[in-house]
């Protein structure tokens, strides 16, 4: 039960882990100054939740094993031991496809948040009651933007229909029930991810609308991030990561 | 891509404890939502506001430096326009 709710944490801390270094990654290459920084701070705000989890995450593991830390959580692990979904690690290509896989996460963060205000876990009520004012903002700003390039010229339509066309395959894993997302529903501490599905599906669909953009039609989704099993791009992620915790362990700075 | 910039923008943020809104900086943006947001993103991400006004930069007629002789030194020799000769009283507060 301990090891369902550690893996459940790192679930919810990797996938604002990995996509929070994702925008990293573009502070100070953003489109506009004001873009780069929009975006940065929605990196920090992700990273300042991860923290949350995975301090959570470390208390939990702490009571077998004092060698964990929030720190060898993020740092330490090895590639099929995270599990965030494969939406969120996929490359920054375009603006397009930066705006579009972060409006996907957001549409999704703020309903997993508000199940999650509800959780038994008062721990995890309380990161989600904080966290979510946030992610309002978050899927906001991604929203707009979403609408601004669908509904803008025919060149910033066709980068948006390109990503949206890219990523809308990774969506469904979001929103797939693992076992132990299913164990932590049942026990009143996981959200109930067929009530998220339904409200992620219709923001998606309403926004994609207004952004004259199509929905695809197609057959089954990628899946594997939650299990462990990473797209390739995972791998470099990590090792831009953990570059200094590997080479020179335990560093602090 | 297009190397023409968005339209510029001033931008007015008032602090928590100010009754009136400061001038800040500027910025670029598409249009006014835009500027909103951007504002909030640049401007306000330490906690220094409450309230944010943006103005397109284009609407502002600013005074012609060339003409701050005429326009701001008559003033400066006339001390006496400055209410400091009197004596307050000391139930006086907030002068």
């Amino acid at each position: 039960m301990k090891d369902q709710l550690y893996q459940y944490l790192l679930m919810l801390g990797d996938n604002a882990m990995i996509l929070g270094h994702r925008l990293s990654e573009l502070c100070g290459h953003g489109p506009s100054l004001e873009t780069d920084i929009a975006l940065t701070n929605i990196s920090l705000d992700l990273f300042g939740q991860v923290r949350n989890y995975f301090q959570y995450a470390a208390e939990v593991k702490g009571e077998t094993n004092d060698e964990v830390t929030e720190d060898s959580i993020a740092f330490m692990r090895y590639p099929h031991e995270y599990r965030n979904t494969l939406l969120v690690e996929q490359p920054n290509k375009d603006f397009a496809f930066i705006i579009t896989r972060q409006f996907f996460f957001d549409a999704y963060h703020l309903p997993l948040l508000e199940a999650l205000m509800q959780s038994k876990d008062e721990q995890i009520a309380a990161i989600a009651h904080k966290s979510i004012k946030e992610v309002k903002y978050h899927l906001r700003f991604s929203s707009e933007w979403v609408k601004r390039l669908g509904d803008g010229t025919a060149e910033s339509h066709n980068r948006m229909q390109t990503a949206v066309d890219y990523l809308y395959p990774y969506i469904g894993e979001l929103v797939q029930e693992t076992p132990i997302e299913k164990e932590m529903k049942e026990q009143g501490i996981g959200a109930d991810l067929s009530l998220v599905r339904s409200k992620y599906y219709e923001k998606v669909k309403t926004v994609l609308q207004e952004a004259t953009l199509s929905t695809p039609q197609f057959f089954g989704f990628h899946d594997g991030g939650k299990k462990g099993v990473h797209s390739e791009h995972h791998s470099h992620i990590l090792s831009t990561l953990q570059y200094m915790q590997r080479t020179y362990p335990n560093m602090e700075w | 891509m297009s190397t023409k910039n968005w339209p510029l923008w001033e931008v007015f943020v008032r602090s928590k404890s100010g009754l009136e809104h400061r001038h800040v900086g500027s910025l670029h943006a598409a249009d006014a939502k835009m500027a909103m947001e951007n504002a909030r993103d640049v401007y306000t991400r330490r906690q220094e506001g409450v309230s944010i006004w943006v103005v397109p930069s284009s609407a502002i007629t600013a005074s012609n430096p060339a003409h701050s002789g005429e326009l701001f030194e008559p003033a400066q020799d006339k001390a006496y326009r400055h209410p400091t000769f009197y004596d307050l009283p000391n139930e006086l507060k907030h002068i």
